[in-house]
């Protein structure tokens, strides 16, 4: 296929465009997906979504497929999880991934449990998008990625794409998941283009991708992280330094193997998070390879990650919270010495 | 309004079994037979049953913490609920659920729930579907007094209300959440009032009469079906028994209890059907013969069934992983 470049935002709304076309069950709902519900048409579609994602698909899809919601998290993403457990095949947006303090019953002890406790009659095909990440100065309740949150909790699958091609492939793939997924979109990389294919295609939960092999060390990055690690990356192979980087793309379920097998080439590991570091997913990736692959490693295994406080609003704190390409070629160095 | 012959059986039949199993289960938990907790339904059987008389198959029921009484009305098997209480493989949720979480997503009955307020955004769920696929379904959400106050009780009749969603709300109000009397945790008298905060009609009903609970959700589900939009009933009602068992129920007084034990809702339903003459004394004495072997055939049922092995604990948390 010839290199069609398109933008993550595009990406995703691509993939709801041809999830819906595809099957009927499929609806939009959350705050904003549209804009403008019940003005005259010329009003309507005012915003689709607060960051464009969903721009245009009232238009095709109606307001029966494209649902507006009032500002309640909690009744509206539980509508989505009765819905899908009863017929429907809901994509709900929680607006900002912080936003799910404010339905976080829903999520964790209703979708999750659901088919579990009724003894695996119950399905919940539902995708909650929702967007994460910093860089854009939008504070410390708007800011965060949280993603830990959702993977610890059994029942529920997570997936966080960094490039165009993986969201729309994984949001292809989480729409037709019969399972809870959350699907992570980071605001910072919505203008990132990349190469896309116009068909159908699934990019598939629980497989990771290397992003760039090397053999002196695996850095796991999550995200945007993942440009972050590439960075240094570039930085480093000027003192050639080979550095592989391994996006899981799926936090849960995670694709162990892949990381195992790459720290089992390189002997040492960076995982780097955007997160704050208590019982993140960089924490859970030192774990699972400290406790796997302890005798391949030659050096401590590190984490760069936010430091454990809430995000700030001025740009030099929030550039200093934020892990930068210079702090991962540190950490890599510090294995490395 | 008028109850057809074969319904008030029905109505009789599904009462007493709420009745026999609810005693029942006491007595097993007073023994020690069944782990956990039980919340039990004795003395609001008019609300479930005269709700879910006016239920086709196909349509949804969400419930609470007290689900026994909502199962039996949506016709969810006996012998598969004792299992379920006992932790048996042969429950109906594979002993995954227990109680609190009992459910059977295949007659409708959306699960029991342990967060009071829960499954009122739940209940938006179904009615959303029927919507968008227009299939004239409906569904009842059963909630009580003390989730009237969860902001969850808020969020889905305004949701409801803006998308004329087919759901009943019904409030089961027994006057108190644990051990809080409604009088003191709510700041209005009757919860039927909130309705028109959300521009939505606002019932109350005798929840110890089942005729007077059928034909107030007869209405509200007709207009649910004609696309008018969600209904909120409270219907007043009493737990006969505490909060779970084991409570002391030291915030209650006996001659409260008394006044509506005075109420019972099956006595009241079986003297009026004798005295109206819809029903006779011989069809009501073999429904309470069959109602009993039932019952007992279904603890014989529960005792002789294994547990789950061990290793289904892992199992069922995911469609594919």
């Amino acid at each position: 296929m010839a290199g069609r470049e398109i933008t993550y935002r595009e990406a995703v709304n691509e993939a709801l465009r041809q999830e819906m076309r595809r099957d009927p069950n499929v609806i939009l709902m959350g705050e904003d997906v549209a804009g403008g519900p019940g003005r005259p048409p010329e009003l309507q579609d005012a915003w689709g979504g607060v960051m464009g994602v969903t721009k245009g698909l009232l238009n095709e899809f109606g307001p029966e497929r494209v649902l507006d919601t009032p500002i309640s998290e909690s009744a509206f993403v539980g509508a989505a999880i009765g819905a899908a457990a009863t017929g429907l095949r809901p994509v709900a947006e929680l607006m900002f991934i912080g936003f799910i303090g404010v339905c976080l019953d829903q999520v964790f002890n209703q979708a999750a449990k659901l088919r579990y406790m009724f003894g695996g009659k119950a399905r919940v095909p539902l995708t909650i998008r929702t967007m994460i990440g910093g860089g854009l100065r939008a504070a410390a309740q708007h800011s965060t990625v949280d993603y830990s949150i959702v993977t610890h909790f059994p029942g529920l699958k997570c997936v966080a794409p960094s490039t165009p091609y993986d969201a729309k492939g994984l949001l292809v793939a989480a729409i037709r998941d019969d399972d809870p997924v959350i699907f992570c979109e980071h605001k910072h990389i919505y203008n990132l283009k990349g190469h896309v294919p116009e068909e159908n295609y699934v990019v598939p939960l629980g497989k990771a991708d290397i992003k760039r092999e090397g053999r002196d060390v695996t850095v796991v990055a999550f995200s945007r992280m993942v440009h972050t690690a590439l960075e240094a990356a570039e930085e480093l192979s000027k003192d050639r330094i080979s550095v592989e980087v391994v996006d899981p793309r799926s936090l849960s379920p995670l694709d162990e193997e892949t990381i195992l097998a790459s720290v089992r080439k390189t002997h040492r590991l960076v995982a780097v998070d955007e997160d704050n570091p208590r019982c993140s997913m960089a924490a859970d990736i030192l774990a699972l390879v400290a406790s796997r692959a302890f005798d391949y490693l030659d050096a401590p295994p590190q984490m760069v990650t936010a430091p454990h406080t809430p995000v700030p609003f001025s740009p030099p704190l929030e550039d200093f919270y934020l892990p930068s390409p210079q702090r991962v070629v540190e950490a890599i160095h510090g294995t490395l010495d | 309004m008028e109850i057809g012959h074969e319904k008030l059986l029905w109505i009789y039949e599904r009462m007493l079994m709420i009745r026999e199993f609810e005693d029942q289960v006491r007595e097993l938990f007073a023994t020690g037979k069944l782990p956990g907790f039980v919340h039990l339904y004795a003395g609001e059987e008019a609300v479930a049953v005269g709700a879910c008389a006016n239920l086709r198959d196909d349509d949804f029921i969400t419930s609470t913490h007290r689900g026994h009484g909502h199962c039996i009305a949506k016709g969810v098997g006996i012998r598969g609920m004792m299992a379920e209480l006992y932790g048996k493989s042969t429950g109906v949720c594979k002993g995954k659920a227990g109680s609190m979480h009992i459910a059977d997503v295949d007659k409708g009955m959306l699960g029991a729930n342990g967060i009071v307020g829960g499954g009122l955004p739940l209940a938006c769920g179904p009615a959303l579907m029927a919507k968008v696929k227009k299939t004239g379904q409906a569904v009842v959400c059963f909630f009580g007094d003390g989730a009237s106050n969860q902001g969850s009780f808020h969020e889905a009749l305004n949701l409801a209300a803006i998308w004329k969603l087919p759901v009943l709300f019904l409030c089961e109000n027994n006057l108190y959440a644990e051990s809080t009397p409604v009088e003191y945790s709510t700041s209005i008298k009757n919860i039927a009032d909130r309705a028109s905060s959300y521009g939505i009609p606002g019932i109350i009903t005798d929840g110890m009469d089942v005729f007077a609970v059928y034909e107030a959700t007869h209405e509200a589900l007709t207009r649910a079906r004609a696309d008018h939009g969600p209904t909120l009933i409270e219907a007043k009602t009493y737990r006969y028994y505490g909060h779970f068992e084991g409570d002391a129920l030291k915030y209650r007084t006996k001659e409260e209890e008394g006044t509506f034990h005075d109420r019972d809702p099956i006595a009241i339903f079986k003297h009026r059907v004798l005295e109206e003459k819809l029903l006779s004394i011989a069809e009501l004495e073999a429904i309470e013969k069959d109602t009993s072997a039932i019952i007992e055939a279904a603890v014989r049922f529960a005792e002789e069934s294994p547990y789950p092995k061990p290793e289904e604990c892992l199992t069922d948390v995911y469609v594919s992983y």
